[in-house]
């Protein structure tokens, strides 16, 4: 770290994210956010100003490119060299300036920017981080390791560990980081979501252990409402009985498995992703547009999605502070509850705990074929559409979660399951009226600000 | 990335496997699994073992598996658009071991970015692809079927023949 001093307008760009996040939810409004990333710094700087100047309270966001993301540096500068589009900012590769002149007056004390990427092997990232004093990404050993690549566990963790590690040194100059935990994913869909919670709250009691204070923990959407919420309130509560730091929030992520393909059903499950936040307490939401389907989404798609998503959120109101589900008394805390006491039993160091847990399958992602993961889980959507386990292989839940007998699921099963939540709200969609009139997608008019 | 760590499973213990091992894998760009884990336990259905090996699988370890497994089939899936070129590099690298010659080799999923499907699925096969299941064409009733016309031992046949494609 050098020992430069910051100029104010740096100072004020790497304002506290978490905190930021906290104060808008205290003023009563959620905060929401696009996935979003340009290969090329002038749409990158464009869809940063939209962002900002879309009709609700939002953050930025910098998704990086996937070349990137698996460290193949050499092919992102083939492709800035020879003018092939990436499908996201390379920030490791464009010169220091370039990134400087992107968020120069956009990123502020107002606008927080956040970097997301998706790597197991993240340092690099990290350096270019702590160079820019961009000061919130997310991540996290497990979440970004497990579900998409090759990268053994044990690589992830440790990798994980050095960069919590550099990044906490931005303190040096003054400036807050914030991680937030991706592990309220795990492979988009069909994890039961006592294990999402589990995870989520590992990676961000495994970060704060590697001194990052400023934490948020994400959730996905999963496929039934009041199992969503018992699951936020699951979270809650155990960041409220076991994490070391006052500095936290919940980022609710719009679904992230198979989405519709009409546009009112697109609207309609990023308005419930929306309701689900603003019930639970959650502060945040990064939400989805109507092209998720079929590619990757234009700025104005994703302008519309946010403030679609925001008046949706105004309209709705948090639930009574006594309901089970806030106070997260209820089957999927108890299960998330015995995981993170099974897993932190296993070793003082989180990580190690993380690495036991897998070996012995006390963690287990239904469906994920990494050679680190044991591959026994098995779950599926009961005909209420609650996701349910199938098979707990060894996981810690015997007389814990629902016993029932273990259930065979099939190739035809799983494709069904797969396809629920978009066959779902495209009928509902398609019944209702003609898929293609926008006008049909009407929500409560945005009170005056 | 080594080639040595046991490939996940996901089968039931009471599955019927006695026609054989399957390979199923996606190629070095794709990180997609759920198109795996479906084909997985579609073929263990049909009565064989498989052996997956997960997304952003490298060419030499899927030609160090396949050495080592020789395999009744190998089935590649790919769905990121990149299937196409990944699918020509690997092709001639698995038909150059000896015992991959003769079996049977496909590749299914979003495997190009326009709409020239005929054309890939030409040269695909030209190359040395068995079968090819472009995603616009209902690859899961045409793979169904392909499976289910394969004799398990027909590979064997074939090549005590001599018969080489």
């Amino acid at each position: 770290m050098t020992g430069q001093q910051l100029t104010v307008d740096q100072l004020g760009r790497s304002a506290d994210f978490g905190a930021f996040v906290r104060r808008q939810a205290a003023a009563g409004r959620l905060v929401v956010q696009p996935r979003m990333g340009f290969g090329d710094p002038g749409p990158m700087r464009e869809g940063l100003i939209a962002t900002k100047d879309a009709d609700a309270t939002t953050v930025g966001t910098l998704t990086l490119d996937s070349y990137t993301r698996v460290g193949e540096l050499h092919a992102v500068e083939a492709a800035l060299r020879e003018g092939i589009s990436l499908n996201g900012y390379p920030v490791v590769s464009h010169p220091q300036e370039t990134t400087e002149a992107v968020l120069d007056g956009v990123s502020d004390a107002r606008f927080p920017v956040q970097v997301r990427h998706g790597s197991a092997t993240p340092i690099d990232i990290f350096w270019s981080l702590v160079r820019l004093r961009l000061n919130a990404t997310e991540g996290g050993p497990v979440s970004y390791c497990l579900p998409y690549g090759r990268t053994p566990l044990a690589d992830g963790v440790r990798n994980w560990q050095a960069c919590c590690e550099l990044y906490t040194r931005l303190r040096d100059v003054g400036v807050e980081p914030h991680l937030e935990t991706f592990g309220g994913c795990m492979m988009g869909q069909l994890c039961p979501p006592s294990q999402l919670v589990a995870i989520s709250f590992l990676e961000a009691m495994f970060f704060a252990q590697h001194g990052i204070r400023s934490i948020s923990l994400s959730y996905a959407q999963q496929t039934d409402m009041g199992q969503d919420q018992e699951a936020v309130g699951a979270l809650r509560r155990l960041c409220a009985e076991l994490l070391p730091t006052e500095n936290w929030h919940i980022v609710i992520y719009a679904y992230m498995g198979v989405y519709p393909e009409t546009y009112r059903g697109a609207h309609r499950l990023l308005g419930r992703a929306a309701e689900l936040a603003v019930r639970t307490g959650a502060h945040r939401l990064i939400v989805k547009t109507v092209a998720e389907s079929r590619r990757i989404p234009t700025i104005a798609e994703n302008v519309l999605a946010l403030e679609y998503a925001d008046r949706i959120a105004r309209r709705t109101t948090e639930l009574r502070p006594d309901t089970s589900q806030v106070l997260g008394d209820s089957p999927t805390y108890a299960e998330a509850r015995t995981l993170v006491d099974a897993v932190l039993e296993l070793d003082d160091d989180i990580g190690t705990a993380l690495l036991a847990a897998f070996r012995r399958g006390y963690l287990d992602v239904p469906y994920c074929v990494h050679p680190d993961n044991a591959g026994r889980a098995r779950s599926y959507i009961g005909p209420d559409g609650r996701l349910r386990w199938a098979d707990i292989g060894r996981l810690p839940l015997r007389g814990v979660a629902e016993q029932r007998s273990t259930r065979r699921i099939t190739s035809a099963d799983l494709l069904k399951d797969l396809f629920h939540v978009r066959q779902q709200y495209d009928e509902e969609a398609l019944r209702i009226g003609h898929d293609s009139d926008p006008e049909l997608i009407r929500v409560t008019p945005a009170r005056p600000a | 990335m080594s080639g040595d760590q046991s490939p996940a499973s996901a089968g039931g213990a009471e599955a019927d496997w006695s026609k054989g091992t399957v390979i199923v894998t996606s190629l070095a760009s794709d990180s997609h699994t759920w198109n795996l884990v479906f084909l997985q336990l579609l073929i263990e259905e049909c009565g064989y073992r498989v052996v997956n090996l997960g997304p952003c699988v490298p060419d030499d370890l899927l030609v160090a598996q396949c050495h080592a497994l020789d395999p009744d089939m190998v089935v590649i899936s790919s769905v990121n658009g990149h299937g196409y070129q990944d699918g020509m590099r690997v092709i001639h690298q698995l038909r150059a071991l000896a015992p991959l010659a003769a079996t049977p080799i496909v590749i299914g999923g979003k495997l190009g970015t326009d709409e020239d499907g005929a054309r890939r699925v030409a040269e695909l096969t030209a190359a040395g692809f068995d079968a090819v299941f472009e995603d616009a064409h209902d690859p899961v009733t045409a793979f169904r079927g392909f499976l289910s016309a394969m004799q398990p031992n027909e590979r064997l046949l074939e090549t005590a023949d001599g018969v080489r494609r």
